[in-house]
């Protein structure tokens, strides 16, 4: 009966180890939120249907980016019989995601993608920031 | 499916045949883009410099005050030091300012060293660059016979003091030079150097069209290109 201090000691570090996870959860703020990106306002639909740009609009953007550069040709028509010209930039960027910060970046950063494009594409923040 | 081993022959037969015949079609048909300088236009204007300005601001050319990390797409050489061997002593040429650029060559060796193709020839003549791709090996410029080509030794954006957004910059680490503006004509506009020239002493045009402005200047006035006797067969012509 004389251990009886240290054996609840040890159940109550061993409590604590076996709950370290959810306490490091709580300081950290880790939350089950989703990164819960903003649509561009006044907009209905994407260059393809939401679906397609959700899973895959790295792939249309690196087919983009081929027909540009490799093939020359600048003018991309939609599923739905749209045209735009193929342009992260100008298309993308000007026409609807503006607010980059609050669409791509916060699914990017949610998932720890980190993405070269900005390297060289402008968003408005080059423009106005880094770039003198 | 019911395809017979001779039906898929077939199939695959007329496929690549129609793709090589379509490649044809385009090389025989499509435009050939070339630039011709009047060096005696342009030295009518000695300290102008409109067409390094507006090619430069284009396309986000940084102004690097460093010349070992300098970058030029297009840039203005004596002609002595261009045309080395067309020139002696008491030649008027010695004093002719001559633009130069890439000289889009029909045999660029810049493509031909390149171990990723992201240098290379369009169909329309145009010698590009995929940035995507480059990987910095610099094999391009010791190529190019022109020193055409230049390094981003450094993050070129904080030298880029008026950015146009419509382009990109280009990141440490690439080779980057003059795309005959390939962005430009793909929508009808002339290259910005030749927009830009008060003189009217570049003249951008089709050698693939007998009718063009271009072939008539070529046709009826003495031309030189550089460095001829390396094969390259540039398309970049000088009036002397």
């Amino acid at each position: 009966m004389r251990d009886r201090g240290i054996i609840w000691m040890g159940l109550a570090l061993f409590l604590v180890f076996l709950t370290l996870p959810a306490w490091h959860n709580l300081s950290a703020r880790v939350s089950a939120k989703g990164p819960q990106p903003v649509p561009p306002a006044g907009q209905k639909q994407c260059v393809a249907p939401v679906e397609y740009m959700r899973t895959s609009h790295m792939r249309l953007l690196l087919d983009w980016r081929d027909s540009v550069v490799r093939r020359g040709a600048q003018d991309y028509t939609s599923p739905d019989g749209r045209h735009f010209a193929m342009s992260l930039t100008n298309t993308c960027l000007r026409e609807c995601h503006s607010a980059k910060a609050d669409f791509c970046d916060r699914c990017h950063n949610y998932e720890a993608v980190a993405v070269p494009c900005w390297d060289c594409h402008m968003d408005s923040k080059t423009l106005l920031g880094s770039v003198k | 499916m019911n395809l017979t081993r001779q039906a898929f022959l077939r199939l695959t037969g007329i496929a690549f045949l129609t793709g090589a015949a379509r490649k044809l079609v385009a090389a025989v048909t499509g435009p050939r883009w070339a630039m011709a300088v009047d060096a005696a236009k342009c030295a009518t204007q000695p300290n102008c410099t409109r067409c390094i300005a507006a090619c430069h601001q284009a396309h986000n050319v940084p102004a690097i005050p460093d010349p070992r990390h300098e970058i030029h797409w297009i840039a203005k050489e004596p002609f002595a030091r261009t045309f080395a061997a067309e020139e002696d002593q008491y030649s008027p040429v010695r004093a002719l300012p001559a633009m130069v650029l890439c000289n889009h060559c029909e045999n660029p060796p810049c493509v031909r060293v390149c171990p990723v193709q992201a240098t290379f020839k369009r169909e329309d003549g145009i010698v590009a660059m995929d940035w995507h791709r480059c990987i910095g090996c610099r094999y391009c410029m010791a190529a190019c016979p022109y020193g055409a080509r230049s390094f981003n030794w450094e993050d070129p954006r904080p030298y880029i003091h008026n950015p146009n957004p419509e382009f990109p910059t280009r990141t440490k680490g690439v080779v980057e030079k003059c795309t005959f503006c390939a962005e430009r004509i793909g929508t009808g506009r002339p290259p910005a150097c030749v927009e830009a020239c008060p003189q009217k002493a570049l003249v951008f045009g089709n050698l693939a069209d007998p009718q063009s402005p271009l072939r008539a200047l070529l046709a009826s006035r003495r031309h030189v290109r550089r460095k001829p006797e390396l094969g390259t067969q540039p398309n970049v012509f000088y009036f002397l």
